[in-house]
């Protein structure tokens, strides 16, 4: 136990070494907590009153009402949940595959090498935003889960050939050489000798890679092209978009909220990485 | 008998020549480049055709929706009046469809629209990616440009307030998604405070304006353009910005600038002629690759302005199912991304004597 707070403790120390990446992963938290654990807090508020559109700023209603009277906070904290999990799993699923065939690529390269990095080659041509507006008329992105899926699958070849590139340099190293004189295997030396060297970059591009899964989700819904249903911050957007709340001026909370949420979101996923670049690597950490 | 022996030692030198010449062609770094690119637009383009045309709704029964709910006809006039308008044969097996659109595309013919009958889809594109180069060319150049200069001022002025006010400014808008910060000057600058006639900026010109060199056509283009082209300064100019930062800070760093100040040069040929060519090398490649994303990048800002680009031009073919006019829009896009690669690599090598590619000896 004693030993966990320890941990713990160096952990928070190393985190909050770097104000800026400090308050970034706050936010994080605070909007992971908002969104998993807020919906049972706030109850989603579904009745339209007329005698309430676009009500001010009030206690009653912290940021005020929509366009048929239903409060906007109930709204936002419901709202972000799909956000997160999209943005999350898609980007896990992009670094996964990123790191196999990225490290794959390297370690046996030839015709599998070619092979893989042509196939990243083409991924990179096919415009993406483009693609991914097809794919939204194709597969009906009505389940969070397949958007996340074709966001993830779309987006590992730039990351797959940075990494080829760091095993590929990583591999020519001394204890590298040592491991395979060792003969510890493929495997051991991928997972154990040349990843734990490459973790604060995975760990950095993983959240680019869900800032770039939230760019396009919420590009595409607010388009209108994923029929999604149910509270989202990119429904409210595209709700107050063709509902006309944009042009009207007492409207301005209700517009504001899921752009703050999903700005303010991106911005501390973006602050964090700094702390977690030097979380991981030693070398940039002066004086703990 | 003699006269095939002959013949064959007449063609013998000659099939040596070919085959050297073929040798020669596949080593050469160039040709190979651009053979490879060749094969990329072939993939590209069967891979789009045939996940264009699995889309679920096919155009006839988009347009049949439409002129029911809109003009509220009935189920049978409104097919009727669509087999009329789009004489479409989409019963034509999809390999024969593929290898049609083929032939045409090697003729340079990119296919009629459904929508807008009989209009070619070449003209169509002629029309709207103009808009497109004009206002997102134009942004990446000011970006650009005003992210070097400012990339190397806070370089120079390190932990300076200036810097500190720039670099904090560079990293809050790259990361906010760009139609975000489109939305928000709407609201704010349209809605909000009235500062801009924002329905009037609507388009991508005036009603009623004829195009041609004369300075009301010049300032009415930029008038509709502009908000499209401060939203994508705003959203790119932080990402030069840092990264002419850091590249500048490395280049300090450098023996060949010390030596420089050491040889007692001025400060002015030491920024320019030493520090900033090789601070701003890598961000040319950026710029090359950028190039290429100009087309594809559009979508979302030219809903949000209304703005009559390619973009405009692709959502709008999307929901109508416009076969044809989504094919000529990937076509386009995808070679300018692979032009842009090109570019990116050539570039390289030409401005930076030291990387001289393997193969361009």
């Amino acid at each position: 136990m004693a030993a966990f707070w320890h941990n713990l403790k160096t952990t928070l120390r190393l985190l909050s070494h770097n104000k800026v990446g400090f308050v970034g992963f706050l936010f994080v938290i605070f909007f992971i907590l908002l969104s998993f654990v807020g919906p049972y807090v706030v109850p989603l508020d579904r009745t339209t009153k007329l005698d309430q559109i676009y009500a001010p700023i009030s206690l009653q209603h912290p940021l005020g009402t929509d366009f048929s009277g239903r409060d906007v906070l109930s709204h936002v904290v419901h709202g972000g949940r799909d956000v997160l999990t999209v943005a999350f799993l898609a980007g896990a699923i992009s670094t996964v595959i990123a790191v196999v065939m990225g490290s794959v690529s390297a370690l046996i390269g030839g015709k599998v090498d070619s092979g893989i990095m042509g196939l990243a080659d083409v991924i990179l041509t096919i415009p993406q935003f483009p693609l991914l507006i097809v794919l939204a008329g194709l597969l009906r992105f009505n389940n969070v889960l397949i958007l996340a899926f074709i966001l993830g699958i779309l987006s590992w070849p730039s990351l797959s050939r940075a990494i080829r590139a760091q095993v590929l340099s990583l591999r020519e190293r001394d204890f590298v050489e040592a491991a395979r004189a060792l003969d510890l295997g493929t495997g051991h030396i991928i997972l154990r000798e040349i990843m734990p060297n490459m973790a604060s970059y995975l760990a950095v591009s993983l959240i680019f890679a869900m800032t770039a899964a939230v760019y396009a989700q919420v590009g595409l819904v607010f388009l209108g092209l994923v029929p999604l249903s149910g509270s989202n911050w990119g429904v409210m957007l595209q709700l107050a978009w063709t509902k006309g709340a944009i042009f009207y001026p007492k409207a301005l909370p209700y517009i504001l909220a899921p752009v703050m949420a999903i700005a303010l979101f991106q911005l501390s996923l973006v602050f964090a990485t700094r702390s977690l670049e030097e979380m991981f690597n030693p070398r940039l950490r002066t004086g703990v | 008998m003699a006269s095939t022996i002959t013949e064959a030692r007449a063609l013998a030198p000659a099939g040596v020549s070919i085959g050297s010449l073929l040798r020669k062609a596949a080593r050469n770094y160039v040709l190979r480049r651009l053979a490879v690119a060749f094969i990329k637009v072939l993939i590209v383009v069967t891979l789009t055709f045939f996940l264009i045309r699995l889309m679920p709704t096919n155009p006839v029964e988009v347009y049949i929706n439409e002129l029911i709910t809109q003009y509220g006809m009935s189920a049978d006039e409104a097919r009727n009046q669509a087999a009329a308008l789009l004489a479409i044969d989409l019963d034509a097996p999809l390999s024969q469809q593929y290898f049609q659109y083929m032939v045409g595309l090697v003729q340079g013919n990119l296919g009629t629209s459904f929508r807008s009958k009989g209009t070619p889809v070449g003209a169509m594109i002629a029309q709207f990616l103009p808009w497109t180069l004009f206002s997102v060319g134009i942004s990446l150049l000011i970006s650009f440009a005003l992210g070097m200069l400012l990339g190397m001022w806070s370089a120079y002025r390190r932990e300076s307030v200036g810097d500190h006010v720039i670099t904090t400014f560079s990293s809050i808008f790259s990361s906010i998604p760009n139609y975000l910060v489109g939305i928000m000057l709407v609201v704010l600058l349209g809605v909000q405070w009235k500062l801009l006639p924002i329905t009037q900026m609507r388009g991508s010109m005036s009603p009623g304006m004829t195009p041609g060199f004369t300075l009301e056509f010049i300032k009415d283009i930029f008038f509709h353009a502009a908000l499209p082209i401060s939203t994508y300064v705003l959203t790119t100019i932080g990402s030069w910005t840092l990264a002419m930062k850091s590249s500048t800070i490395a280049t300090l760093g450098e023996d060949y600038v010390t030596v420089a100040k050491a040889r007692g040069l001025s400060e002015g040929r030491i920024i320019t002629g030493y520090v900033g060519r090789n601070a701003s090398l890598p961000l040319f490649t950026s710029l090359a690759i950028s190039i290429g994303f100009i087309v594809g990048g559009s979508t979302l800002i030219e809903f949000i302005f209304v703005y009559q680009g390619v973009g405009q031009l692709l959502l709008n073919s999307i929901t109508s199912r416009d076969y044809p006019v989504m094919q000529g829009i990937f076509l386009i896009i995808t070679f300018t991304v692979i032009l842009a690669n090109l570019l990116a690599e050539f570039l390289y090598s030409r401005l930076d004597p030291r990387v001289r590619v393997a193969g361009g000896k």
